[in-house]
């Protein structure tokens, strides 16, 4: 199939941005969406031109390094989705589709499709952790955990921090982001000690950053490729709440 | 042999780990953590060290090297340390914890792990590795890793290929993730508190040596392109493996050997890079762009089974193919182990079926992996807890849903074995230089057997490598140097030059092209199989195709900029001298072992067959210099605690 690409291009931070429009031709469906934006690249190349600069790693939908707006929704029409587990089989022959970074106040974009992200990492530095020093631990069956709380600490923890909740969000809000770590040490008895202080330290955190607040919209869950609850948000609330009341 | 070896490498001096005290195998490691010097919490702080990459190696060990209170500065090329290619271990992390009571222990751990290696590992480090297995689980669930549990709250276990017991801890099938996670937080604590510089968006491009020993890194900045020099007391790295030599594998697209490379021409000895595995499970190749491979966790084959049709041509719909007219071919050649043969013979079995015609899906490169039974057995609704995400992964690639057609499979490069050279303390051989988890050869032999790579790195990076840098700086303090050491200004200038150098080439031709035909030639030559033949074909094909790279290659843009091209350009130009080493230590390795299966030497049955009177080394590599042939260093390999035996799983 053919398809025409409106793509983003901004050469640094401080230069200005603007769409661009490309055409590929003989698209497979069975490409992914990035490997069609590499068989662009090479074209590209050939041509003397500079390639569209855009993260990827893993490919596989676990590493979170690729993120891209496709026609004004986070990593694209797929559900469950990340960028690069996009297949064009999505597409139409014809298609016009538009390619855009996240956007959002603490989310620089850095060049083209490639922003910066390091305020996700100072929003765990905050507070996502249990402190657990290396060393000899507690024996790992001494203390059972009930398997439903194990179950839905393991479904929180698979967030990747990609971004698209923030990129989908009309608040720019990182909560889901910052809930789904919340709640998956807030689930284990391990993060118990830790509860209060951690969820008030990242909230500040996340705030400092200029990250906007969460008005329940939900764009977040739609377009979080892991299926991360917006649920987990109310739960991160009653954690502030809870915190607040026992701060000494 | 027909060709002349001489005309590739020459012999050097035999090489041997000093560093493990003669004490009883099981006393190994308690007795080196014993002799080994401490550094006095007020001097750690004084004291520099440089740790690449962010992964389960690096990122553990620089948590807890800065916790325990050195100054510590770590770099990753991804804009974030939580992003390192340990992210994507699916399957889980073995221990030798005997919950199952099913005859479980450390010395079975090592016994499978030596084993599983084809008897080409270090007894020493292999027990070590099983010993600790058991803390690092430990470790992880008090950090908050959230593992798998029965309904009583106690943790869960699988079993792997390779072994017969369940010791094998998983977070569903996202292990590597969850234990990556737990490194990563903790090492988000250590740069809160100050303790760890952490630097995103850096590559190193080359090591520092000065005064004898390893002081530093030179980084590229890979937003500004700015050349940076770090100068250190030790250099740590942990840099993963070197799979995408073949460009297509199941590595992330950034992994690459340009860390080691640069350190082992600099030095430090490069071990077994011959030995790289083949992944049986993973989703086949499905066109010309295909830019990477993706892996099904090896769990799938507990409870899938492996089949093709018994006659080749059969394109019928797989569910129309009667039982009797199918080939389990693994639980027919191997009935004590069935599906759950090690990779490599499960690799190669797949490969064998293919070649014989009777491979399924487009280009018949492919075998069933079927779970009709398992669902049968099970229900659909266990199937889907235990395997859920894989099952759908596997549908958003291929379109096609596993719970109503077998899912096709074919092997693809997964893990490297080789690496750099490092003895009992993981120092490489040049004094200063440590390497951790996947970028050193250490553990896995020949072969690493399931859910041991994340095993490897959480424990080099936790446990094994924070006392024995503390026993190296205790030394300290050592020579003044400084960023403007002849050395460090020589380093410096060799990255700016080898820069200028590719981006003045202006070809005709894009890296990726390149890349993917070295993959080719490595896949083709250097994979599953290798004769002698194709190992000396490799090897003029390779020199051809790097000269023509740095004639011809096309680097667009300017060093001062995010230029994803050019970085990996200096990838793959280091890819090319690797992968010629790799092929000319596949070739003086006259003996097939583990995941180096020379056609040559193989049993009746087609399985590896060792010469354990000629080969029962490590062949550590020297760099002979620019142009030279590289230089061969002998480490025997001595078991005293284990009988080497052809390796059986039937």
């Amino acid at each position: 199939m053919n398809i025409t690409l409106r793509v983003w291009r901004q050469p640094d931070s401080d230069a200005p941005g603007k769409m661009h429009t490309y055409q590929v031709a003989d698209v497979s469906e069975d490409m992914s969406f990035l490997e069609m934006l590499d068989v662009l690249n090479e074209q590209l190349t050939i041509d003397g031109e500079d390639p569209i600069a855009f993260d990827s790693d893993c490919r596989e939908g676990i590493c979170g390094m690729c993120g891209l707006v496709i026609n004004g929704l986070a990593h694209g029409p797929g559900k469950n989705v990340t960028t690069c587990q996009l297949h064009m089989r999505s597409f139409a022959d014809g298609d016009v589709i538009d390619v855009e970074p996240w956007r959002a106040e603490p989310f620089t974009v850095i060049k083209d499709l490639v922003v910066d992200r390091s305020s996700f990492d100072r929003i765990i530095q905050a507070g996502g952790y249990i402190t657990a020093p290396t060393g000899t631990a507690p024996e790992a069956n001494s203390i059972p955990v009930n398997k439903a709380d194990a179950d839905a600490a393991f479904d929180a923890a698979t967030c990747i921090g990609c971004g698209a909740c923030v990129a989908a969000c009309p608040n720019g809000s990182a909560s889901l982001f910052m809930a789904a770590k919340v709640a998956h040490l807030g689930l284990l008895p391990q993060g118990q000690p830790e509860r209060h202080s951690r969820v008030l330290d990242m909230v500040d955190q996340h705030d400092a950053e200029g990250f906007g607040g969460c008005t329940q919209i939900g764009e977040c869950t739609a377009a979080c490729p892991k299926g991360i609850q917006i649920d987990l948000i109310s739960r991160m609330d009653r954690d502030v709440l809870s915190a607040i009341a026992h701060r000494k | 042999m027909s060709v002349n070896l001489s005309n590739y490498y020459v012999d050097g001096d035999p090489i041997a780990d000093s560093s493990a005290p003669d004490v009883p195998l099981h006393e190994t490691w308690d007795q080196r953590r014993f002799d080994a010097n401490l550094v006095n919490p007020a001097n750690r702080r004084k004291r520099t060290v440089i740790i690449i990459g962010t992964g389960l190696a690096g990122g553990s060990a620089a948590a807890t090297l800065g916790e325990a209170g050195y100054h510590v500065k770590n770099f990753c090329y991804q804009d974030s340390p939580r992003r390192a290619h340990s992210i994507a271990a699916q399957g889980g992390i073995n221990a030798a914890k005997n919950y199952r009571n099913d005859g479980d222990s450390i010395q079975r751990l090592f016994y499978d792990t030596v084993k599983g290696g084809d008897y080409r590992s270090r007894e020493s480090n292999s027990w070590r590795l099983a010993q600790i297995s058991v803390e690092i689980i430990d470790q992880c669930v008090a950090q908050g890793v959230p593992f798998a549990r029965e309904y009583g709250g106690l943790l869960d276990n699988r079993s792997f290929g390779g072994v017969q017991v369940s010791r094998t801890f998983y977070a569903r099938g996202q292990t590597g993730q969850q234990l990556l996670l737990g490194a990563y937080q903790a090492l988000e604590r250590q740069i809160a508190a100050g303790n760890v510089e952490m630097h995103t968006r850096h590559e190193m491009l080359e090591l520092i040596v000065a005064e004898g020993r390893a002081r530093g890194v030179v980084v590229r900045d890979m937003v500004t392109g700015e050349i940076e020099t770090h100068m250190a007391d030790a250099v740590v790295l942990g840099s993963g493996g070197y799979g995408n030599v073949y460009f297509l594998s199941t590595n992330a697209m950034g992994c690459n050997v340009t860390a080691t490379w640069r350190a082992h021409r600099k030095g430090a000895y490069f071990a077994n890079p011959c030995y790289t595995q083949i992944h049986p499970t993973c989703i086949p190749v499905s066109g010309d762009f295909q830019s990477k491979l993706t892996l099904m966790s090896e769990s799938l084959r507990n409870d899938g089974r492996i089949w093709v049709p018994k006659e080749g041509g059969d394109t019928r719909h797989p569910r129309d193919i009667p039982t009797a007219e199918r080939d389990y071919y693994l639980e027919r050649r191997y009935p004590a182990f069935g599906n759950l043969v090690p990779r490599d013979v499960a690799s190669r079995a797949a490969k064998q079926v293919c070649d014989e015609g009777r491979g399924v899906g487009p280009g018949g490169r492919g075998v069933y992996l079927d779970f009709a039974s398992a669902i049968e057995r099970m229900g659909r609704k266990a199937v889907e807890a235990k395997y859920g995400n894989l099952f759908e992964m596997y549908e958003q690639i291929t379109g096609e849903d596993p719970y109503e057609v077998p899912m096709r499979i074919y092997p693809a490069v997964h893990y490297t074995m080789g690496g750099l050279w490092v003895d009992y303390d993981l120092q490489s051989t040049i004094p200063g230089l440590f390497v951790i988890g996947e970028a050193n050869f250490s553990d896995h032999g020949a072969n690493r057997l399931g859910a041991s790579a994340l095993m490897q790195g959480l424990s080099d990076g936790y446990f094994v490598l924070p006392p024995m840098i503390s026993n190296y700086l205790a030394d300290a303090p050592f020579e003044e140097v400084g960023p403007d050491h002849p050395e460090a200004v020589a380093a410096a200038e060799a990255v700016r030059s080898r820069i200028e150098k590719l981006l003045a080439v202006n070809g005709s031709r894009t890296v990726d092209s390149f890349h993917r035909d070295l993959g080719h030639i490595v896949w083709e030559y250097c994979g599953m199989e290798r004769t002698e033949e194709g190992l000396v074909k490799a090897i003029d094909l390779i020199r051809e195709l790097r000269e023509e790279f740095w004639r011809d290659v096309k680097v667009t843009g300017t060093n001062e900029e995010l230029n994803q091209t050019l970085e990996k350009a200096g990838r793959v130009a280091d890819f090319f001298e690797l992968a010629e080493l790799m092929c000319i230590d596949a070739l003086h390795r006259d003996e097939s072992c583990g995941a180096h299966f020379r056609a040559e030497h193989q049993t009746e049955d087609g399985e590896a067959l060792r010469d354990d009177e000629n080969f029962a080394y490590v062949a550590a590599w020297e760099f002979g210099g620019e142009g030279g042939k590289p230089v061969l260093h002998k480490e025997d390999l001595v078991y005293q605690n284990i009988q080497m035996k052809q390796r059986s799983y039937k």
